[in-house]
């Protein structure tokens, strides 16, 4: 009867850390290989070593970085989420393409547009001088009687008044 | 007969688009010039009144039982801003040095230490900070915000911030022994 009453207990006790053991390791997960920590590493660039991805950056401050991405992949954290921890902390400069905001995109589309278009219209003046020098004559010269009636009458005006 | 024989005159940008381009123009410009004078200027400069900022603090290095820190609030006191990083080994000379002047300035309370974090992770920060057994208020530096206002150029670098909340001193690199921090602080005790 006492040890019936033993094993039970022991069993109940064998059950409750098996469970405790299995709820850690779940939460725990497996280690994340090396190429699951470089993929989200090369989205992203430390603001010490300017121009270099974090994944083949050799400083010490990057590696820190790089355990951490390995430490919450562990902690089962999507890649939108260990993204969005870096810009919290170290700002969105960190981010190899910048967030999806219009203005990111807009911007520079508007400013290369208007830069072709500026720079048409220059290569336009610039290939056809010479017609449009001849185009200017042409109405300067078509103008010129027109200007001339006027020319007579503000001048027959003037002696009027003298 | 003769007004017929006027051309009309040629139609070129409309005014509208042509303001516009220019004042996109003129702006983009701008932004480049200022982007390009912050980039060669140096450090905050002695003389300027230090701006509101906000260090939220690593826990167990709370300040006055407080889990962020306005610098505003520290009006009165002469604070001594650090900016530190555990992959700094520059800042390994320094520690020891810091902690040291903290802990003989700290029961005056006219004397607050800022430890700034910066670019860095805090399981390594807090490795960092028990090695030198550091005790003064230290916290992340969020999204580089306080180090892009200071415009530091590097780690470590430390401020001296006087009573009025006027930058005094600026300090490049490591300091080499405990008088060297006296020389800085002492004087804006006075």
């Amino acid at each position: 009867m006492r040890s019936s009453r033993i094993t039970f207990y022991a069993l109940l006790l064998a059950l409750i850390l098996a469970g405790l053991w299995t709820n850690s390791a779940s939460t725990q997960g497996p280690t994340p290989t090396d190429d699951e920590v470089n993929r989200i590493a090369k989205q992203l660039y430390c603001p010490v070593c300017e121009s270099t991805p974090l994944d083949v950056c050799p400083t010490e401050a990057c590696r820190h970085w790089r355990d951490l991405i390995r430490t919450m992949l562990a902690e089962s954290k999507s890649e939108t989420e260990i993204k969005q921890y870096f810009v919290e902390q170290y700002g969105a400069r960190v981010l190899a393409e910048p967030p999806n905001r219009l203005i990111s995109y807009l911007v520079p589309t508007v400013a290369i547009l208007l830069g072709a278009f500026m720079l048409l219209r220059g290569f336009q003046k610039w290939i056809k001088p010479s017609m449009m020098e001849s185009n200017l004559e042409n109405s300067k010269r078509e103008a010129k009687p027109f200007q001339d009636v006027y020319i007579a009458k503000l001048e027959e005006e003037l002696k009027k008044r003298k | 007969m003769t007004e017929s024989t006027i051309s009309a005159p040629r139609r070129g940008v409309p005014i509208w688009a042509q303001i516009i381009i220019w004042v996109f123009l003129v702006g983009l410009l701008a932004i480049v010039a200022v982007g390009l004078s912050r980039a060669q200027q140096g450090t905050v400069q002695p003389g300027q009144v230090i701006d509101n900022f906000t260090l939220p603090i690593y826990s167990g290095y709370e300040w006055d039982g407080k889990s962020e820190i306005n610098i505003e609030e520290l009006r009165g006191k002469v604070v001594v801003i650090n900016f530190w990083a555990s992959w700094c080994k520059p800042c390994e000379q320094e520690a020891t040095e810091l902690q040291t002047a903290w802990k003989e300035y700290e029961p005056s309370g006219k004397v607050v230490f800022l430890g700034v974090d910066y670019v860095d992770t805090e399981p390594e920060a807090r490795v960092y900070l028990k090695k030198f057994r550091v005790s003064y208020p230290n916290g992340p530096d969020l999204a580089t915000r306080i180090s892009q206002y200071f415009r530091i150029k590097g780690v470590p670098e430390t401020y001296f911030v006087d009573k009025n909340g006027v930058l005094q001193n600026v300090q490049i690199g490591p300091f080499t022994s405990i008088d060297q921090i006296r020389a800085q602080i002492d004087p804006l005790l006075k």
